[in-house]
Order: structure tokens, then sequence, then C-alpha cells
């Protein structure tokens, strides 16, 4: 048998409201005579059980297919039932569990979902077809399906939304989970609107603004790697030609600049993406930087080159020519 | 230790004074590079979103000339090493794959086989040459300088490729620090995400990341951060002064490259350094280590 020292987040705004003053704090608790296999869940249930029935979650499956028990667990999202005490703690230590972020806290563990199942359905996350149905079923080759199963295997626990680090600044990003759903929906063959939905996507909050932190891919429990399926998105993007904007623009003069010296010219890589208006705006910045010798300025023969850049060219050429 | 020396094109290009300092730093702790005159850029996540086979060749010819060498290859980027990992990994358990990729590679007279060690300075000097090596060079300890590690996604995320460290909790620069004399802060935003990638696609939100992080770790009492990475440099120390427009906050927080602030510990000067380069004065670093 084994023990948990847990340190639980406990906040009820609903008390403000009839005026018992309510903060956020942290209740420690010793869970005692736990299975070797037990999880933060297992734990957290018997706190609820045993020690303090006030404490709210939500759980359910306790198999990590219900996608319900996602919280904090010492700074990052996991899934309750999926993490175990003996993994995480050998030596008893202390465990920190909060509710994720990025969403409100309806109460201690319990977060409002409404964000995120506002941005899986700011995706349109169902097929259109073209034409007719068929006679009999619709028909997609195995290798198609085998691709997007990963994207299918999102069980929308919310720990990518939890720990998205653009999301944290920016609201109005999709995040990580609704744009993985995207992909399982735009690269599907049965799909009629995959341009419709990519012009949607390529808008401002879409799949150009993300960092490609990788926090998602380390957080899912389900190894959907939502950031994967938004860099396939990007490429999608891309081959169907919607480049009128700074993301596209910043991945096509990238290659260009590294085919042409195999090395990349960020001085001019920004200009080219963003355009003469983020010169100006930078002008200042970018003279400073050449009078302190760190950036040189933009002149012929300046910017270093690969020994046998004519390889490079020649790689590019035959998988891009 | 000999080792295929990958500085990557920001080294090369806007972070000219990281490529300086690791070349100071490198003879002192026995680290003795052979550059990769050949080798082109890793793609960085970028080049990857238009044609990711292209990306993994060009990674692949980096990879096969560390392998002639017999060498493994050192990079000083938080970001390549995360995208030659990536590659490496592809390339060397999926046997068709190489064999796809090295179809077009052996026009050029290389091929890969596979299995190339890629890995950073940061590791280089915990996992090979060990920390008591470091400690052993130190000729001016840091004492009382209050260090804010900032290590960059690619360098930790995902553990599958990277393994080496704990993205949660990873403890590899604080250890470093610790070996050079100085005191590690600790803050929430070590592990997380500079900005720099969506700098132009999304200003704002870069520089509020940005702002975030270099304000968590002022407040917390640090007299500079150091990095890694010269992407998270370029968003940390370069973009400074904008991200204190953005954040209405003047951060004055000095970003040292890693191999600049053990240079600093090992005895050289900031000049030899590339100090003078930063965009941010790092005078209260050198005042308090009385240079």
């Amino acid at each position: 048998m084994i023990k948990a020292n847990l340190k639980v987040y406990r906040y009820d705004p609903q008390k403000d409201a009839v005026g018992e003053a309510s903060q956020p704090r942290y209740d420690t608790y010793q869970v005692e005579d736990l299975p070797d296999f037990a999880t933060v869940l297992d734990a957290l249930i018997k706190v609820r059980e045993d020690i303090d029935g006030t404490l709210t979650m939500r759980c359910s499956c306790r198999s990590a297919i219900c996608g319900s028990c996602a919280f904090r667990v010492n700074g990052h999202a996991k899934l309750g039932c999926k993490t175990k005490l003996s993994t995480l703690a050998p030596n008893g230590e202390e465990i920190c569990v909060e509710p994720m972020t990025n969403m409100k806290v309806i109460k201690d563990l319990v977060t409002d979902m409404e964000m995120f199942w506002d941005k899986i359905k700011q995706v349109k996350p169902w097929i259109e077809t073209d034409g007719e149905p068929p006679e009999r079923e619709y028909q997609v080759p195995h290798s198609n399906m085998v691709e997007l199963q990963q994207s299918m295997n999102c069980i929308m626990c919310g720990a990518c939304v939890s720990d998205c680090t653009v999301l944290e600044v920016d609201t109005k990003f999709i995040a990580p989970a609704a744009l993985a759903k995207a992909y399982r929906v735009v690269g599907d063959p049965r799909h009629a609107k995959s341009r419709e939905w990519l012009t949607h996507l390529s808008e401002e909050g879409g799949i150009w603004d993300c960092t490609r932190c990788l926090e998602c891919v380390e957080v899912c429990p389900k190894d959907v790697a939502p950031m994967d399926q938004i860099i396939k998105l990007r490429e999608l993007a891309i081959k169907e030609g919607l480049t009128d904007n700074i993301g596209a623009k910043h991945v096509l003069h990238f290659t260009e600049s590294v085919a042409h010296t195999g090395v990349l010219d960020e001085r001019m890589l920004p200009v080219k993406a963003a355009g003469i208006g983020w010169a100006f705006k930078n002008m200042g910045l970018a003279i400073k930087a050449v009078l302190k010798g760190k950036i040189k300025p933009p002149l012929p023969g300046t910017h270093p080159t690969v020994t046998d850049v004519d390889d490079v060219q020649r790689i590019h050429d035959e998988l891009e020519g | 230790m000999k080792v295929a020396y990958f500085p990557g094109c920001v080294a090369k290009g806007n972070c000219p004074e990281l490529n300086q300092s690791t070349l100071k730093i490198a003879p002192l702790l026995g680290i003795d590079l052979v550059e990769l005159d050949g080798a082109p850029c890793s793609g960085a996540g970028v080049l990857q979103a238009q044609n990711p086979v292209l990306a993994d060749t060009y990674n692949a010819k980096t990879l096969a000339l560390a392998e002639e060498l017999d060498l493994p290859l050192m990079t000083i980027c938080s970001t390549c090493i995360g995208c030659l990992r990536k590659s490496n990994k592809k390339l060397s358990e999926d046997e068709g794959y190489r064999a796809e990729v090295n179809a077009v590679l052996k026009s050029g007279g290389h091929e890969y086989h596979g299995g190339v060690n890629v890995t950073h300075l940061l590791y280089v000097l915990i996992k090979d040459l060990g920390l008591d090596n470091l400690r052993d060079k130190v000729k001016k300890p840091l004492t009382n300088l209050r260090v804010a590690p900032f290590y960059g996604c690619y360098i930790l995320r995902p553990a599958e490729i990277m393994g080496i460290d704990n993205p949660d909790n990873p403890t590899s620069m604080e250890r470093v620090i610790e070996a050079l004399g100085a005191t590690p802060v600790d803050y929430d935003g070590k592990t997380r995400c500079c900005g720099f990638p969506i700098g132009l696609e999304n200003e704002e939100a870069s520089f509020k990341m940005a702002g975030m992080h270099i304000g968590e770790a002022k407040d917390k009492g640090s007299d500079c951060m150091v990095t890694p990475c010269p992407l998270c440099h370029m968003n940390l120390d370069l973009q400074q002064p904008s991200v204190n427009r953005v954040i209405g906050r003047q951060l004055d927080m000095p970003v040292l490259h890693l191999p600049q602030l053990i240079g600093l510990a090992l005895g050289f000067s900031p000049k030899e350094l590339g100090f003078s380069k930063h965009m941010v004065s790092t005078q209260t670093v050198l005042r308090k280590l009385t240079i």
C-alpha cells in the first residue's frame, strides 16, 4: 500500500455571492492505504469520500476514455486517472493538484468548458460532401484513415487547451484541440469543402498563430499531438495556394532563403513575409542592432553560405522544384 | 571530447555573440569543435510546414556529415536540437523512409545510416564532461548572481524525442548555474514559450508571452536570464524594447546566452564574449560580479 500527500486548489466563487468570503486557497491531505497502482484521481476520490466531502471535481470512467478528469498536476495538465502516484511521487513527495488554466473555475477542480466547446464549434467539425450520396457506403482508402487516426483519438479532455501558451495571451486563438479536430475533417477525402475550411483556418486566431511550443503534444494523454495536426493544416493550406497571409509567406520565404544559401537570412525574412511596413516600424531597432555589431547590414556578401551550396539547391529543386 | 559542431543560422546571423562565446569556452572545457561547414538549416519547424521531406533531407545531410566523421552532433540552439532529433528519430527508426531520403542525398555524395547522437552544449556539459569538469575550470565564481534559466521549448519537449531532461521539472540549466557559483531562480515561465515563432504573425501575443516570463523572472529577484536558445534570445533581448512597449513595463532584464554565462565564470572578459552586442545593457550583471 502507498500514501499520497496532496496539496489541492480550493475555491468556491459562489460563496462570494452570498457574502461569505472565499478566496482561492490550497488544502493539504494525507491519504493512506492506497493500492500500489493508485492514481491521482484515486487519491482525490478517497479524499472526497473519507476526508472532505466538499471537494468538487469531475470524473467518470477512470480509464482514460471519457476525458472528464483533466487537472493540472504539478503545473501541467494531466488526466488524473492516468497519472500514477508511484511514478509521480515515488517517495511520497507532495503532489499539487489544480484546475485546468485558460478556463474559468466553477468550483475547486471543476472548470467551465464552454470556451472549449465554442472553439470546437468554430471549426465546424463535421464532414460536408458534394453531390448525391453513393448507392452504398462512402469508401475511404485505409491509408487515409490510418493517417487520421491520431486526430480521432481526441477525448476532448481540454488538457491541451489548458496548457496552450498562445491562448494564455490571446483568447482569439482557436487553440490545439479544435485545430486537431479541424484536421480530422479537412484531411478526410470525403470532405468537399477543404479549401473553404482552410481559408477560415488561415485567418486571425487560426493555424498561423500557433507558436509550435509543443506543450499540447507533451500534455495530450491520448497521443493526438495537436501541434503536428496544425502543421499538417499549414501544409495543406499552402498546397491549396492560400498564401496571402504572413504565416504562409513566412514559410515560403524561409524555404526560399535556405535553398539559396543553406543558411536562413533572418534580416530579410521579416521584410519579405510581413512587408515593407514591418521594415519601417522596426527601422530604429535594426539600426541600433547594426551599430552594436549584432546584425550586419543586409548588403551583398554579408550573409554566410554553406560550403557546398549547390548540393543544398539540388536537394531543394529535387524535392520542391 | 570531439564533436561535430552545428552552430545553426541564428548563431551565424542575428546572434553572432553566441557563436563567438561558444568558440571561446569550448577549448577550455575540453570540447574540440569540428564545424560542419556544409550543414544546411534545420528547418526550425517552419520549413517543415511546407515540405517535411525536404526538411528531413536537409537534416539527413547534416547527420550524414557527422556520421562520416564518426562524431556526435552538437548544437547550441534549442530549436536546432529539437528539429534534428525529430528527423533523426524518423530516419533511424524507419528504414523505408531513410532509403527514400538517401535516394535524394546520394547524388550529393552522402548517405545516412542512422543512429548519430544529436546533443546540445548544455547536455555535453552535464552528461559527457560532467559538472565536476566545469566546476574545476571556474576561475571567477558567479557568487551572489541570481540567474533565471529560460530553456526554450524544443530542448525539453516532446519527451518522446528529447528524453534527456524532465520536461515538467527540468534541472539541467539550474545545475550548470550552480556549478558556476551562481544562484538559480525558480519561476513558472522557465519552460514556457518565449513567443518568438509568432513574432510576425501575432506580434502582440508574441511580445506578451516574452514580457510575462521576463516580468516573472524580474519579480523573483533575478539579476539576469540565461538561455540555451538563440531564438528565445531574440525575443527576450533583441525585442525587449518592443516587449516593454506592449506590456507597459520597463523590464531592463539582461539576457545571456548559456556560453556567455559560462565564459564569465571561466574568466573571459565581457568583450571577448560579445556582451556589447546585446540590446539590453548587461552592466548590472557585470557590476554585481565586479567585472
